[in-house]
């Protein structure tokens, strides 16, 4: 008794635009991160749900490459926050604009 | 000869030394070295001399070759030297001259700081006019040309604080820029002609191919004299010489009185032949030295500055060299130039020895009666002023008196009338300087009165062995004698083809009684100028306020150089300003600087229209990254 793979894909598409809407609402650059988190995962779930489907590795092997981009953009992303804030004494990414044309 | 190079290495050596260490070094180390390379250059000088004169005459001339500078084609510019009479005098004067003159300023230089600096100068000079002289091509003489005329910048500018010096020396790069700039378009036109630059294939090629009074001749010879023009400071271009004399004086004697400026005349007498296969030119070349010589001997009768004085008088004898090898008696002016070299070097040392006594003072106005506190200096100026003035038996009267002679017999009547009044001027103005220096009041300042004293030895001495050349000097050429006119033979092989195309001289010497009465006059004309400035300066020294007010005018063009500098600020230099000027603010500032600023502007109103988009804020980013990855799955889909 499977569980249909659409529902798999249904729920991998709700994750992915919760993490779509976090990072372009959220201010706080700790909250996005975890919002980028979110979106990987969504990606990490419809791979596990078509190697179910097709029957093949490839799928799963891809899912740990991701989570091994995922585990050492974390440690740079959260370094950059932390420098950040040191610097500015914020993490709200809209106050940091120095980019500004 | 092939161990010839070593006369210009020696100087050369002495300069690289010198300019490296100099200011590391003991003073007197400095002034060996500097004295020694030229002293050993001088013997080396002595003995190519006596090797060349153990050669029959029609053998004096070789040519050693050292080194292959330029090869194209056929084309091929060589670092060779010329050795023959001519080249041989001039090494002889160069070397000999230039070492007293260094000697000299051993003394004269002594408290001066740039004492390191000065000597490599002037043993560059040295090596560069060694160079000059001796080059058998006029591409390398041409190397020797630019190199005398950038040590005589490097020391009229000697004392480049002073603004008159640094003034004086661009000046006189300036001026002389624009005869070399003649001169090589002189050497331009003898490539383009004969297609070699070696002297010898020259005259050759223009012996042969060419017939008397052929234009491309004439233009070739016109331009080198535009040269010689500028080096040795004939009308137009005589006006830096006198202000050269910022420069130290010792190079005064050696650069702008014994050597340098004398390297036109030599130019001239080297390319003897071309010259003589180009009437015209000739002809051209005599009278700007005649104009000269009296133009210039005209303005030195009322400066007051003793180097002013000298500097008008070089200009006027170099005039007079001109005019002997215009007529075509080149050994004549080769023998004037030689004479001039030990007489006028003596005048300029003469001078810097008052100078130096006096404390820097120059002003003949406010000296006077140092004759009894400087014997040596006066002793020896009155012989230098014996000599250019033409006394019999110094040697200026030989060397001038063959150049007036050869003038008369050549048949240019107006310019030996005008050449011997020229004489008269410059026994004239030269006494007048004996007087006004040496005799009469003290007109001192009492200040430097004090101070007064004799040169030391190593000035004293050079002044007498020049003294003593400027005795005897002349008498190398003594003529009439059977056997005499020494220095004509020596110098015979060189103009010997020259004298050939001009077809006088030769065997048909005119009767001695008339060269006597030549000479006659010629004393009495120098006599005549000498007991004017007697009367003028020591007998009724009034006389010369009241001509000077009674003839104002006259004066005051005398006085004021017949307001030629001011003609050529006026006429030259005052338009090439306004010129400069103008494409400075047009050109420079609105066309250039405009194009590169508006380039420039236009880039960055573009860029403030696009550059809102970079708000800095990481949501719009984001946010466009996603619109963007949105189209890129409608593309795909839509496929």
């Amino acid at each position: 008794m499977a569980v249909p793979v659409h529902y798999y894909i249904i729920v991998s598409a709700l994750l992915f635009a919760v993490g779509v809407l976090g990072v372009l609402t959220r201010r706080n650059a700790i909250v996005i991160f975890m919002s980028i988190e979110l979106m990987l995962n969504a990606g990490n779930l419809s791979f596990v749900a078509f190697s179910k489907a097709l029957e093949g590795l490839d799928g799963q092997l891809f899912v740990f490459f991701v989570m091994v981009v995922a585990a050492a953009e974390v440690t740079v992303g959260l370094a950059i926050i932390v420098t950040l804030y040191r610097n500015w004494k914020t993490i709200f990414v809209d106050e940091v604009r120095l980019l500004k044309g | 000869m092939e161990t010839a190079w070593v006369i210009p290495a020696l100087p050369f050596a002495g300069f690289l030394i010198n300019g490296l260490w100099g200011r590391r070094l003991a003073k007197k180390f400095v002034g060996w070295i500097a004295c020694g390379a030229m002293g050993l250059a001088f013997l080396s000088a002595l003995r190519l001399f006596w090797i060349l004169l153990q050669e029959a005459p029609s053998l004096r001339f070789w040519e050693p070759v050292y080194y292959t500078w330029i090869r194209v084609g056929d084309f091929h510019a060589d670092v060779s030297f010329l050795i023959d009479p001519l080249s041989m005098v001039m090494i002889l004067v160069v070397t000999g001259v230039g070492f007293l003159i260094h000697v000299y300023s051993v003394g004269y230089m002594h408290e001066d700081p740039g004492y390191a600096r000065y000597f490599a100068y002037l043993n560059l000079f040295a090596s560069a006019m060694l160079v000059l002289v001796m080059a058998n091509n006029l591409l390398l003489m041409f190397v020797g040309w630019e190199g005398v005329g950038l040590c005589s910048y490097l020391l009229i500018g000697f004392w480049y604080e002073k603004r008159s010096a640094s003034d004086a020396g661009k000046k006189a790069f300036i001026v002389n820029r624009i005869g070399d700039f003649g001169f090589l378009l002189g050497i331009f036109l003898t490539f383009w002609t004969f297609g070699s630059l070696n002297f010898r294939e020259i005259f050759q090629a223009a012996v042969a191919g060419f017939s008397a009074g052929d234009a491309v001749l004439a233009g070739i010879t016109l331009l080198l004299f535009v040269g010689a023009m500028g080096k040795s400071a004939q009308i137009p271009l005589y006006v830096w010489l006198p202000d050269a004399m910022e420069g130290p004086t010792p190079v005064s004697a050696l650069i702008h009185a014994a050597t340098m400026v004398t390297a036109g005349v030599y130019m001239v007498a080297r390319c003897s032949v071309l010259y003589a296969l180009a009437p015209f030119s000739m002809g051209f070349v005599a009278m700007i030295g005649c104009t000269t010589a009296v133009f210039a001997a005209s303005i030195g009768l009322v400066q007051n500055d003793i180097k002013r004085v000298l500097a008008y008088s070089t200009v006027s004898q170099l005039g007079y060299m001109f005019l002997g090898c215009g007529v075509g008696a080149f050994v004549a002016g080769i023998f004037h130039l030689m004479t001039h070299a030990f007489f006028k070097a003596l005048l300029f040392l003469g001078a810097g020895s008052v100078i130096h006594a006096l404390s820097g003072e120059q002003d003949i106005q406010r000296m006077g009666g140092l004759r009894a506190k400087l014997p040596v200096t006066f002793a020896t100026f009155l012989m230098g002023s014996l000599a250019i003035a033409g006394i019999f038996p110094f040697a200026g009267f030989f060397s001038k008196d063959e150049i007036l002679f050869e003038t008369l017999m050549s048949g240019h009547g107006v310019l030996y009338a005008l050449a011997l009044g020229g004489a008269a001027l410059t026994a004239f103005y030269m006494f007048r300087l004996v007087f006004l220096t040496f005799f009469g009041e003290s007109r001192l300042d009492p200040h430097a009165a004090h101070h007064v004293h004799e040169a030391p030895k190593t000035m004293a001495v050079p002044l007498m062995i020049l003294a003593a050349l400027s005795l005897t000097g002349g008498w190398i050429q003594l003529p009439g004698i059977e056997g005499g006119r020494v220095f004509g033979r020596f110098l015979e092989p060189v103009f010997h083809e020259a004298t050939a195309i001009l077809g006088h001289h030769g065997a048909a010497h005119p009767p001695l009684w008339l060269e006597g009465a030549l000479m006659g006059v010629s004393v009495a004309v120098a006599l005549a100028g000498i007991f004017a400035a007697y009367r003028w300066y020591i007998k009724d020294p009034q006389r010369p306020v009241r001509m000077a007010q009674r003839f104002s005018r006259a004066y005051r063009w005398l006085f004021h150089k017949y307001y030629v500098d001011e003609l050529y600020q006026a006429a030259i230099v005052d338009p090439l300003k306004q010129a400069a000027e103008t494409t400075h603010q047009w050109v420079d500032r609105r066309l250039i600087d405009g194009a590169v600023d508006g380039t420039g502007s236009v880039f960055r109103s573009l860029s403030g229209a696009v550059r809102r988009i970079q708000t800095g804020l990481v949501h719009h980013y984001a946010l466009s990254v996603l619109a963007g990855a949105c189209l890129l799955v409608l593309f795909v889909m839509a496929l």
